[in-house]
């Protein structure tokens, strides 16, 4: 969610149950207004907390001012306190991979190693041996991955909230004004904020209804497992809120006619890879 | 014409703005021209003034189009705006005119007798603190609900217990006591209990009348019974409501069976109580029964009380057998606070307060080898059977009040996690437990009061991934035996030997029974 409305957008997604202290929330606002200055940025964005078992990682996010791009330009940042700021290195394939195989919690110490044995097949053939090799794979870098795996499969924006202009560059639409009611209770009006990759092959009906200029990501519709995101209002009915069922504690809200969205991830880190058992 | 000739040569300007103007307004398919659109567009940017016309020029004019396309179906009436969001503000506004309506009459009542009603906002106000938040607004709601509640039923404590998330929506749930002798419902429900057995042994009986194929020798494991009212998991009763201002619900009472089934299974809640639950080893009841097996593991997993606060009864104490468990105890009066320090420290200073469930499914274990009379009679005919049975180690589990520091490990991770509410104020800062089996459960004492609250999906922490049981293996369709066993035919040349043995023993048989009948013969002689 934005840096500068933090105050609301915490409010929104209450009924999680997830928030921050008010001592947090002060010094967020003070520390991510100045990390804007010192980093150049053009928007600060409190992406959310990944709680570890000794300590927290709370994590922002910066667009880069000279470009204006949202989607590809943006830098990510942790901290362990709030005020303190560290930038963390981009997620590459390989060591979204190499991450992969560690399980359990965050332990909240940046340079805590983990241990890890994979057994590799050496040599061909007849003489193949399986040969022990160990690893070792530090916090942040494991921090960077899950990051990157929680925006790829969990990030999302309201339909039409950011358009692709002529030269490709994505942008936040200052038209936006909020989905309707009718359009907000479907999951296809909801968008994975990520680029697109391989884009889904549509049938021509629904290609006949697409606006290239605001349909180029994917939407939240053909999820797999069906049934990944628990949509509902709340507040009254006056919030759509979305939860990701397979990172838990991620919390979308948006305020239908308003341009307001956001969304934040307070979790443990960890993927629910139980799902398709528990739905 | 003459006169009109004049105009068009003094003014060839007029003449082409003219054309031009009549070109563009020239209506296209859908009835709009040029003209027309572009003046609205340059209205609409007018009146609204962006920062950067240029770049959302054709955004604008897309939604133009859009807006002239999407205009709906004329209707007779005029359409009513979702009727939805209405609805619900207006069971909202039931609860506040409700509160005030009852006030007048509640204070009466309030001279009489203390109000159970717990003070929401002041939980609200120590959770914040501790960075759980129930939302500001949504607070209000709750102690209202709660009001509800309490106004209604005979109650003689109520607690907020917390939320459960589900995927359509979720449970707001009340923890309460009825005051002793006033719990209609409880009655009721043990009355259609007993009912429902009755029938039952009816049914049996009239089978066994009938005649009927041959039973089965499959003997069901015996039932643990389920513990009383206001002993044991049963020890509050439990209401939900998905919402502020919806109708209270009243959990029915947990049985061992659904606890250790629904520790077996994984799932999240849906939101409505009717629910069927589809898992596999299959959990026998509805939403209802599960929320509330969650809810008496969630309890005794994660509510936890600074040490001291408690004590047990000391009259009860001395009075009781040796072996028995205690269950009750008592605040102590005399409770003077732990340091935030040392709570934050030490996870020594906490100890539960809720009795630990055993594996059976029960706080106190029950033997199932005690047989009551009616089934020692039933089963006196099958006495020798069950000799071969063993008796049952009866099954022990931490007393009340066992300090945190005893809880088990879950894989390397510890079980709680302990900090305080600020780093930059400590002296007034708050402890802040947080559970790592059940993520979402918290503490939070400020050294002389607690608060155990759960907000979260109802699911305990697994980090190996969930796998099912696999199926029992299927039953052997009939015992194997020699002569169902396949085996390699034999030779001609076995066959031959073997008839030729046979034949053997049959002239060697035939012998000796001539023998025999000459003997007898002789012996009759």
């Amino acid at each position: 969610m934005e840096a500068d409305g933090l105050l609301l957008g915490v409010e929104m997604v209450s009924g999680s149950g997830v928030g921050l202290s008010p001592e947090q929330s002060a010094a967020l606002r003070t520390s991510l207004l100045l990390l804007r200055r010192n980093m150049k940025l053009a928007g600060v964005l409190f992406w959310g907390k990944i709680l570890g078992v000794h300590g927290d990682y709370y994590i922002c996010r910066g667009t880069e001012e000279d470009e204006g791009e949202e989607l590809r330009g943006r830098k990510t940042f942790y901290s362990l306190n709030c005020m303190d700021w560290c930038l963390l290195p981009p997620a590459t394939e390989a060591l979204i991979a190499e991450t992969q195989v560690i399980k359990g919690r965050f332990i909240g110490d940046p340079s805590h190693e983990y241990e890890q044995t994979v057994h590799k097949k050496v040599g061909e053939g007849d003489a193949a041996y399986e040969e022990e090799v160990t690893s070792h794979i530090k916090e942040e870098t494991r921090l960077v991955a899950t990051i990157a795996m929680i925006d790829k499969e969990a990030a999302i924006v309201p339909r039409g909230a950011f358009i692709k202009n002529p030269v490709g560059l994505v942008k936040k639409n200052p038209c936006f004004r909020g989905l309707t009611v009718s359009e907000a209770k479907k999951l296809s009006s909801f968008f994975h904020f990520t680029p697109t990759v391989n884009p889904k092959n549509r049938s021509l009906l629904e290609k006949a209804d697409l606006d290239p200029s605001i349909d180029f990501l994917d939407s939240l519709e053909h999820d797999i497992p069906r049934g990944c995101w628990s949509l509902q209002f709340e507040q009254g009915n006056s919030v759509v809120i979305l939860r990701s069922l397979l990172w838990i504690g991620m919390t979308f809200y948006h305020v239908p006619l308003t341009p307001q969205h956001g969304y934040v991830y307070i979790g443990t880190g960890e993927r629910n890879n139980d799902l398709p058992f528990m739905i | 014409m003459s006169e009109s000739a004049p105009e068009v040569t003094a003014d060839p300007r007029e003449i082409q703005i003219q054309n031009a103007k009549a070109y563009l307004l020239q209506a296209g398919p859908n009835g709009v021209s040029l003209y027309e659109h572009l003046s609205a567009l340059l209205t609409r940017i007018l009146a609204e003034r962006p920062p950067n016309p240029l770049e959302i020029v054709e955004q604008l004019s897309t939604e133009l189009h859009w807006s002239r396309l999407n205009k709906g179906l004329d209707t007779l009436r005029t359409q009513k705006d979702d009727p939805h969001t209405y609805i619900k503000a207006e069971s909202h506004r039931a609860l506040f005119t409700h509160g005030a309506g009852d006030g007048e009459e509640a204070e009466g009542d309030g001279e009489m007798m203390e109000s159970p009603l717990p003070n929401i906002l002041d939980l609200a106000h120590l959770l914040q603190q501790g960075g759980v938040s129930l939302g500001r607004d949504e607070t209000v709601r709750i102690a209202l609900a709660l009001k509800q509640l309490t106004d209604t039923r005979p109650l003689q404590s109520c607690r907020f217990w917390g939320k459960i998330l589900g995927t359509q929506g979720s449970y707001l749930v009340a923890e309460v006591q009825f005051r002793e002798g006033e719990d209609d419902e409880a009655e009721e429900g043990a009355e259609e209990e007993e009912k429902a057995t009755e029938e039952e042994e009816d049914e049996e009986e009239k089978e066994e009348e009938e005649d009927l194929p041959p039973k089965s020798t499959y003997r069901p494991p015996p039932v643990v019974p389920r513990e009383e009212n206001g002993t044991g998991a049963n020890k509050y009763v439990y209401f939900v409501c998905t919402e502020p201002g919806a109708e209270w619900v009243r959990l029915p009472p947990v049985t061992p069976a659904q606890i250790t089934a629904a520790r077996k299974v994984r799932r999240l809640f849906t939101g409505k109580l009717e629910a069927p639950v589809i898992t596999y080893p299959p959990f026998l009841g509805t939403e209802a029964n599960l929320l509330r097996a969650q809810i008496a593991r969630i309890s005794a997993g994660t509510h936890i009380s600074p040490l001291g606060f408690y004590q047990f009864g000391e009259e009860e104490g001395e009075e009781e057998e040796e072996g028995a468990v205690r269950d009750t105890y008592e605040e102590n009066p005399e409770f003077e606070g732990i340091p935030v320090n040392e709570l934050v420290e030490s996870l020594s200073n906490w100890v539960h307060h809720v009795q630990h469930i055993l594996p059976q499914g029960r706080c106190v274990w029950y033997n199932t080898a005690v047989k009551s009379e009616e089934e020692m009679e039933e089963e006196e005919g099958e006495e020798e059977e069950k000799q071969d049975e063993e008796e049952p180690e009866p099954e022990v589990g931490p007393p009340l009040l066992t300090p945190l520091s005893e809880d088990a490990e879950i894989n390397q991770t510890p079980p709680w996690t302990a900090s305080l509410s600020s780093s930059l104020i400590p002296q007034y800062a708050l402890a802040v437990l947080r559970s790592n089996l059940w993520p979402g459960a918290f503490t939070i004492s400020n050294s002389k009061k607690f608060e155990n609250i759960y907000i979260g999906w109802g699911v305990k922490y697994n980090p190996e991934g969930y796998s099912p049981p696999a199926p029992p293996p299927p039953q052997a369709e009939y015992p194997s035996g020699p002569e169902i066993t396949e085996a390699v035919d034999p030779t001609v040349e076995e066959e031959q030997a073997l008839k030729a043995a046979q034949e053997e023993a049959a002239a060697a048989a035939e012998e000796a029974e001539e023998e025999e009948e000459e003997e007898d013969e002789e012996e009759d002689d």
